[in-house]
């Protein structure tokens, strides 16, 4: 190859990184026998909302968590933000996971804080000398955005499953990150909240322009809150496309989630 | 009749199936790979305690927390506690000293017995009965429900912030609870010596002081600091490292007070013999 050609291939891959928030590359996972990623190649662009679908056990929770690196992969490429996590040390995976938001399935409240320091744990860990009136306004402001401003002192035991997946979600979203994992966000919730969470979603990815990938096995929140819909079978993506694409899949098993 | 003696020979051949011939073999087996896999993982967790501890950022607000939860919130227990062992110690020793004729030597056993040995052991058995428990189903419980991931995800070391300040704590507490306890259980066995009989404050202390010497108060001393690791490590360790689901919560206390106990009274027997080592 020439220097010309070299030099246009890895422009071509900056403009290609700089639009990509995440890229997967053959990633695999197994517990003991158990294959649970078997090869996924999935690439999430910048301020895209990706929805996961597929049967309990597919992987989908592991994918997530492989990539905001609570659980090791065993092999492929994971590029997130330009940066490969196979390449990265320690230190610099932290401040890589600084960028990356997640919203687990229980919310993941500290009990034992209340309300207005579970909020502040976050930032107080990231930034460490921010001064007290930066750090209430801060914590005012995310409370806000999840209409939950009343609820500033009071233990995470006292509020309802939609408020602490809100107050999950704004304890996620006070640093502000670049990409956002929701782990199954509208699971046990109402039809009415699971709304609600899935309109919150939506103005995340408005507001800050995040890139995110949804985990869920509710297909109203699939419908309204994903450009993309994937659908994962045995640890591999089966199928890809918008929700018209596959609730119009010439596959029945596709289109059974639809139904 | 043959029908019958068709299913008693499935039966049998099920039974067969379901318990192999080597049965004892692979149960033991199991058991003793169960309990070196254990003991190996709780070394790797005690080092990576020590790799950890001396790595900044230093957690010293939740430290200061820990040793407050840990330290201050178990006095009334640990006093009311070595209060009853002074009273109940004295009052039992009493007789036998009494056919002895020795009945004046009773302070001065009885604080012996107290530093040397009672106070330091059922405070630390105390002590992991109430913080091995909290700590092992406190942070089982995070476990559960993915708060020590969230704290991960955050770009906090949870390990640090959870596990390193328990220990700690843990460590440094026991050893002032002991020193609380025993004075609390000399003042208990004072109380004891006073319902038969009339001894001042004064005298009592003055004959308690005049039968300790330096070598029976500091291996007592120096011997809790490593039941309260041990209770710390062991209680963390178990927490930390639980099975996910409400079950493995309870398992998780269960077993940090269970085995944190028996560390207690191994260390307790290292420590005896090491110190008749240096007495003799």
């Amino acid at each position: 190859m020439t220097t010309q050609a070299t030099s246009m291939k890895n422009e071509h891959d900056n403009k290609q990184n700089v639009r990509v928030a995440v890229d997967m590359e053959h990633l695999k996972k197994s517990f003991g026998n158990n294959h649970v990623l078997r090869d996924i190649n999935l690439v999430i662009h910048k301020g895209e909302n990706v929805v996961i679908l597929g049967q309990s056990g597919t992987g989908k929770s592991v994918l997530i968590k492989c990539i905001v690196g609570l659980i090791d992969l065993d092999e492929g490429t994971l590029v997130i933000l330009g940066q490969n996590t196979s390449e990265l040390k320690d230190k610099e995976l932290v401040e890589l996971r600084k960028k990356i938001g997640f919203l687990f399935q229980s919310a993941a409240l500290y009990d034992s804080m209340t309300v207005r320091e579970n909020l502040e744990f976050p930032l107080r860990r990231q930034l460490h000398l921010i001064p007290k009136e930066e750090l209430n306004s801060l914590v005012k402001e995310a409370l806000e955005n999840v209409g939950l401003s009343e609820t500033i002192e009071l233990k995470p035991s006292e509020l309802s499953g939609g408020m602490r997946k809100r107050l999950g979600l704004a304890r996620t979203l006070i640093l502000k990150p670049e990409i956002m994992l929701y782990d199954e966000p509208t699971t046990g919730l109402d039809p009415i909240t699971s709304k609600e969470i899935s309109n919150l979603i939506l103005e995340v990815q408005k507001k800050y322009n995040t890139s995110s990938i949804v985990i869920t096995h509710d297909i109203e929140c699939a419908k309204l809150t994903g450009n993309r819909i994937i659908v994962m079978k045995n640890g591999m993506c089966a199928a890809e496309g918008s929700y018209t694409d596959l609730k119009n899949s010439d596959d029945a098993w596709i289109r059974s989630f639809f139904e | 009749m043959e029908n019958t003696i068709l299913q008693q020979s499935q039966d049998q051949h099920q039974e067969a199936e379901i318990i192999p011939e080597n049965f004892s073999e692979t149960i033991s087996d199991s058991v003793f790979k169960r309990f070196f896999l254990e003991v190996s993982s709780l070394i790797f967790f005690t080092l990576r305690f020590f790799k950890e501890v001396f790595k900044p950022p230093y957690e010293f607000n939740e430290l200061m927390k820990q040793s407050y939860l840990i330290g201050y919130k178990s006095l009334p227990l640990t006093g009311i506690t070595a209060f009853i062992v002074g009273l109940v110690l004295t009052i039992e020793s009493r007789p036998t000293l009494a056919n002895f004729g020795a009945e004046s030597w009773l302070p001065a056993m009885v604080a012996i017995s107290i530093v040397r040995e009672m106070g330091p052991a059922i405070t630390a058995l105390i002590f992991a009965g109430k913080v091995g428990s909290g700590i092992g189903a406190e942070l089982a419980s995070m476990n559960v429900t993915e708060q020590i991931d969230a704290m991960q995800v955050s770009g906090t070391n949870p390990f640090k912030y959870l596990v390193v300040t328990r220990v700690l704590s843990a460590t440094l507490m026991l050893p002032l609870l002991v020193i609380f306890a025993d004075v609390i259980g000399l003042f208990g066995s004072l109380v004891g010596v006073n319902l038969r009989g009339s001894v001042s404050t004064h005298l009592f202390f003055s004959q308690v002081f005049q039968s300790l010497v330096f070598k029976d108060l500091f291996p007592a001393v120096i011997k809790t600091f490593f039941f309260g690791f041990a209770i710390g490590v062991i209680g963390c360790y178990k927490g930390y490292n639980s099975n996910k689901g409400t079950e493995g919560v309870g398992k998780a206390a269960n077993s940090a007070v269970v085995f944190a106990s028996l560390m207690v009274f191994l260390i307790d027997m290292i420590a005896v013999q090491i110190t008749s080592l240096f007495q003799n």
